[in-house]
Formats: C-alpha cells, sequence, structure tokens
C-alpha cells in the first residue's frame, strides 16, 4: 500500500523558517543569538545569560543553540508572556535546587518547535530567598506548567501564587509538613524519619 | 445536586495501565462530565537516591529502570545531559549506535502499544498477532545487546558494545520483516471498519488543548502538532537523516480530529518512519569505522565528572514523546541536580478534556490512547452525581462495556 519513505525526506509541512500556531498565528524562526538580543532589547539589564552552541550529526553536522538566562521574580511572568506573543512556548518542565540562601528554580522552555532544525531552548532562572521563595503562577499564559508548578510546592517548599490547584502531586500525604525532598536544610531528625536505606536495612 | 456520592477503586493491574494512578471522575449517568486526577503512587524518589547516593555512572543503571518498555529512552537523554554539563563529544560511531537501539525501541513499543489498544477494545487475536511480530524486533535487540528490555547500551562518552557485521545484518532482515508485514498492520488498525468506528471522535484532544496543555510525542502529533525532538532539534545522527513529524492528516486524507483514531494512525506509521530511519543509519553504520567511546576507562570517565562544573540538559524523542533530562555537577561524587522528566508527566493534563463528555465505556481505550507510562498499574475513582445507589465497578466489568460497545459496532457493520 505505502511505497514511498514515510516519514522521512522533504517535509509535506511548513519547512522554510515558517510555522503556525494553533490559532492561525504565523511563526517565523530566527537564530539563537538574534533571539537573545531581542530578549535583550525587551528586558535590558534585567536579564543576564549567554547562548550554548552545540553540534550534532555524523557526516552533516548541524549546529543548534540553547539560551541559558537568568531573570528577577518581577519580570519572569512578563518573559513567558513575550515569548507567548511569538508562539505558544513548549514547557518541558520546571528543575530546581537548593542553592543555599535561595532557591533557584530553572524553567526549561522551548520556541519554534515544528520547523525543522530550527528549535531553540529557553532555560530561565529564577532565583526566590528562602525566606520568601514565592513566585507568580504562569498557567494562565501555559495551562500545561500546572503539574511541574505543584511539583516544586512539594518538593522546594516554595509558593507558586495564584495557583488553581494547591495539592500534593507525588508525595503522599504521610509526608510531615515542611520536609522538603529537595532542599538541603531539612531538619535531621524528620529526615531519619522519612529516608531510609533499604538495601542497608535488607530489605 | 448528588444525594450521595461513591468511590470504586479500579484496577490495580491492567496491561495497559504501566503504573499506578487515581482518575477521579464525575459521572452523570454513562457520561463523564468532570475528571480528577491523583498522582504519584509510583513516586520512588529516584532523583533524590541519584543525588545523595550514585554517582555518574551508576545513575545510568537507575535511568535505565526507570522505564521497563522504553528503557533506552531515560539513559540516552540522561548521557546527553551529562555529556553537556562535563563538556564530552562521543565518537560518530557512537552516536549512530545510539539512535539505532531508540529505533528498534520504538518499533517494539509502538507495536506493543497496537496490541494494548487491541484488546482494551475487545479484539484479542489482535493483541496476540501484534505481539507475535514484536517478537522478531526483540530478537534483534537480544543479540544486539544482550538483552529484550534494559539493553545497558548507553554510556557516558558513548556506548558500551559495538554493533558488528551480523548485527546490521540482522537489522536489515528485521527492517524487511517489517516493510513486509506492515500492510497487514495497516490492514487491521488503519483501515479495518469496526476499529475505526469505534475509534472515531473518542477522546478529543483539539490542536488548540494539546498545544497550551504541552502534550508531546504521538499525542500531540495525533492532534495535528508537528512536534518531534528528532525533526524539531536534531541530536545525536538523526541530524544527518531527514525525519519529519507524522500526523495523521496525511494518511487519513480527512480533517485531523485528534481523536483515539488520529493516535492509532500516528503510531502505525511510525513503524514504518522507524523501519526507514534504521536502513538509513545501518548504511550510515557502515560508512563510519572508529571507537565507540571517547574513553574507554572508566575511573578516568569518573574522575573527569568529579572535577566538573557545569549544566546540561538532554532531550530524546521516545515512542510516548519527549524525554527530557536536567543535570548538574559541581565537584561532587554525585549529581547536584537530577531532573527527569518523562513523556507521559507532560500528557497527563490531555487526559482531562479527552475524558470529559466520553462514555466510561471508551474509557479504557482513551486512557490507553496516550500510551501511558507511569510506573505499574491504577485505580479509578468514579463519583455519580445523579443516582443515590451505590455499585462497585471494576476495571474488567469496564472493560467488558468497552467490548459490548465494539460488539455492537460490529454487528452493524455486518
Amino acid at each position: 500500500m505505502v511505497k514511498r519513505r514515510v516519514g522521512m525526506g522533504p517535509s509535506p509541512y511548513k519547512d522554510d523558517d515558517v510555522t503556525y500556531a494553533y490559532n492561525g498565528k504565523k511563526v517565523i524562526a530566527v537564530d539563537g543569538d538574534e533571539l537573545w538580543r531581542k530578549i535583550k532589547e525587551n528586558f535590558g539589564d534585567e536579564v543576564e545569560g549567554e547562548v550554548k552552541t552545540f553540534t550534532a550529526g555524523v557526516k552533516r553536522k548541524k549546529e543548534y543553540k540553547e539560551i541559558w538566562l537568568k531573570i528577577s521574580r518581577e519580570r519572569f511572568h512578563d518573559l513567558v508572556k513575550w515569548m507567548n506573543e511569538i508562539q505558544p512556548p513548549h514547557l518541558a518542565v520546571a528543575s530546581g535546587r537548593d542553592a543555599g540562601e535561595e532557591i533557584e528554580l530553572i524553567y526549561h522552555f522551548s520556541l519554534f518547535y515544528g520547523i525543522r532544525g530550527r528549535e531553540i531552548s529557553v532555560n530561565v532562572k529564577v532565583s526566590l530567598p528562602k525566606n520568601d521563595p514565592v513566585i507568580d503562577t504562569i498557567t494562565d499564559v501555559i495551562p500545561g506548567a500546572l503539574i511541574t508548578e505543584r511539583e516544586k510546592q512539594e518538593m522546594l517548599g516554595i509558593k507558586v501564587r495564584n495557583i488553581p490547584d494547591p495539592r500534593r502531586v507525588f508525595t503522599s500525604d504521610e509526608l510531615p509538613e515542611g520536609y522538603y525532598p529537595w532542599r538541603n536544610d531539612n531538619d535531621p531528625e524528620v529526615e531519619k524519619e522519612v529516608v531510609r536505606d533499604l538495601s542497608k536495612e535488607g530489605l | 445536586m448528588a444525594e450521595k456520592t461513591f468511590t470504586v477503586p479500579i484496577g490495580p493491574i491492567h496491561p495497559a495501565l504501566k503504573e499506578i494512578e487515581s482518575f477521579i471522575l464525575t459521572v452523570d449517568g454513562e457520561r463523564v462530565i468532570k475528571v480528577d486526577l491523583d498522582l504519584g503512587y509510583s513516586h520512588r524518589g529516584l532523583e533524590y537516591v541519584v543525588t545523595h547516593r550514585c554517582n555518574p555512572i551508576q545513575a545510568i543503571y537507575i535511568a535505565e529502570r526507570i522505564c521497563g518498555i522504553c528503557s533506552t529512552s531515560h539513559p540516552y537523554a540522561y548521557v546527553q545531559s551529562m555529556e553537556h554539563a562535563a563538556d564530552i563529544t562521543p565518537p560518530e560511531r557512537a552516536e549512530i549506535i545510539r539512535a539505532i537501539i531508540a529505533e528498534l525501541e520504538r518499533i517494539h513499543s509502538h507495536i506493543l502499544w497496537a496490541g494494548v489498544a487491541a484488546h482494551e477494545i475487545g479484539f484479542d487475536t489482535l493483541l496476540h498477532w501484534t505481539w507475535m511480530i514484536r517478537e522478531n524486533v526483540l530478537d534483534v535487540l537480544e543479540t544486539i545487546t544482550g538483552n529484550r528490555v534494559s539493553y545497558a547500551m548507553y554510556t557516558i562518552g558513548g556506548v558500551r558494545r559495538d554493533i558488528d557485521e551480523k548485527g546490521i545484518r540482522q537489522i536489515r532482515a528485521s527492517a524487511k520483516y517489517y516493510r513486509e508485514v506492515f500492510d497487514k498492520l495497516v490492514e487491521v488498525f488503519v483501515e479495518d471498519t469496526t476499529v475505526k468506528m469505534r475509534t472515531r471522535d473518542i477522546g478529543i484532544l483539539t490542536r488548540e488543548e494539546a498545544e497550551r496543555q504541552v502534550a508531546v510525542g504521538p499525542t500531540a502529533r495525533g492532534s495535528g502538532v508537528p512536534k518531534d525532538v528528532r525533526y524539531d532539534k536534531p541530536y545525536s545522527a538523526y541530524a544527518d537523516l531527514e525525519i519529519y513529524p507524522i500526523l495523521p492528516d496525511e494518511f487519513t486524507h480527512e480533517e485531523t480530529k485528534g481523536d483515539v483514531y488520529d493516535r492509532i494512525v500516528v503510531r502505525i506509521f511510525e513503524v514504518l518512519q522507524s523501519v526507514h530511519i534504521l536502513e538509513d543509519l545501518c548504511d550510515l553504520l557502515e560508512t563510519t569505522p572508529g571507537p565507540i567511546t571517547y574513553q574507554q576507562n572508566l575511573v578516568v570517565v569518573l574522575n573527569q565528572l568529579k572535577r566538573a562544573v557545569g549544566e546540561g540538559i538532554g532531550r530524546h524523542e521516545a515512542p510516548r514523546g519527549e524525554v527530557f533530562h536536567y543535570s548538574m555537577l559541581n565537584k561532587r561524587e554525585q549529581p547536584v541536580v537530577w531532573k527527569v522528566r518523562a513523556p507521559t508527566y507532560n500528557n497527563y493534563a490531555s487526559w482531562i478534556p479527552m475524558m470529559k463528555g466520553a462514555q466510561i465505556a471508551d474509557i479504557p481505550i482513551v486512557i490507553a490512547s496516550i500510551d501511558p507510562c507511569l510506573s505499574c498499574a491504577d485505580r479509578m475513582t468514579v463519583v455519580d452525581e445523579r443516582t443515590g445507589e451505590s455499585k462497585v465497578m471494576t476495571l474488567q466489568q469496564m472493560r467488558e462495556m468497552g467490548w459490548r460497545k465494539t460488539k455492537e459496532i460490529r454487528r452493524r457493520v455486518k
């Protein structure tokens, strides 16, 4: 039935640096450096970061770029809205870590999916002070961010302002309040209760 | 309003629901009007284990055991993230072998899913037939890697085993076999009237919902979103190939609806796409000699990783969609941060619009249609808003309702 090489060759969809979002909006891909310049233009000194270049491929090498940037939590929501104007951004996940006095969140977005080889990862870091770890929700722009925001609340003990559903996702209800698995400053007594090394217990 | 609500546990072990999660459905008679999810029944804190107890090499094997079906996807993304963090470049031959294993895995995963989907709608002969043809690719994987699942092929900076002449011959023979059976696969899944009637207009995920809920993989492509990491941001040997994402309208010649049928079409034709990719990768492998790791001595690799400072992301298009790993190294025995994002994590939210308005008889196939990969079984909670009567419904009963519906459609077709 199917004789041609399905899924291989020139794309039957829009290919030349252009794609369309669900609402019919035209999306024109730009280079990583150009996107970074645009972010700088709009957010000025409030963002700092860099563009990293990587190479893929064996016989036909291709370069791709990633943007890594840091922004204040006050401007973070504006940045997401700004990206949403270009194309509804793909949010892979938000990761995070305990960085001593602060909690650092990293939102891994990408733009220009749907265009061959032009997708750019935009990794956005936001630092929250431990005594006031509050950040605005982005579920109003990206509804799919809900689960990752809920996960950051239970794992890192941050507060997401205006989150539509603040319940826990992955941790059990038995986990004591105030214990956050990804933090380094947990009460050692509670940690001893919660964390068990089953291999050492002979299980 | 409800006079009485009741909760019913359904499951817990079921082949379509490889892991444990809970659905709370509010139903009005047969129709689902509200859906809530309760997740995390199998959360084992692997990220905690790795960042507290494992060195980066040991973590590969933890990553491999996150999922039994897509057991190369997590190591693939993980080693990429580590290589970016520590600035390591794997040799070219390793990049090709990595892609070959990933494509072999996609074939077996999609065919496995097709069998599960057939079972959910009551075609058990089809289930056994699809799982029979799946054996071929598992044999190839066993010859090349030594295992049917959990291949342990990937390592930081390369792969652990080479593919020799015999292996390439076997991959080519397998590709030929899948070309031959592919017409039959299309006939029974895509062209069959009963399957089409049973799955058309069920579990609809519109393109808007798919993009806003950041769905990935065949779930997104079934709704017409051209999203595929191998196409959007080619990595490894995929950059040498011209791949484009499979969207359903190319084959159905109908408007994309984003229903279960569209997702079946996407997965079935991705099997053929993987066959083409494998043939191209075999050509590439034959003309690319060289080492398979950048450093054979693991002690040297570990020492380098222990001294490294950096962070990196790894992305791979697994059978179920994009797998995403983030790793951070900071002069420590263990990685400082390791974040794992499996495709189903992003596809959870898609269930809610899919199930709204569906009949209870359709729920098993709707759940199965995103090919969930959470970790081993399931529960479903049904809350009836109208009746005050309480009844317990098991998943078996629900599945039987699904089978009855298929039989009725079949009668109508005949």
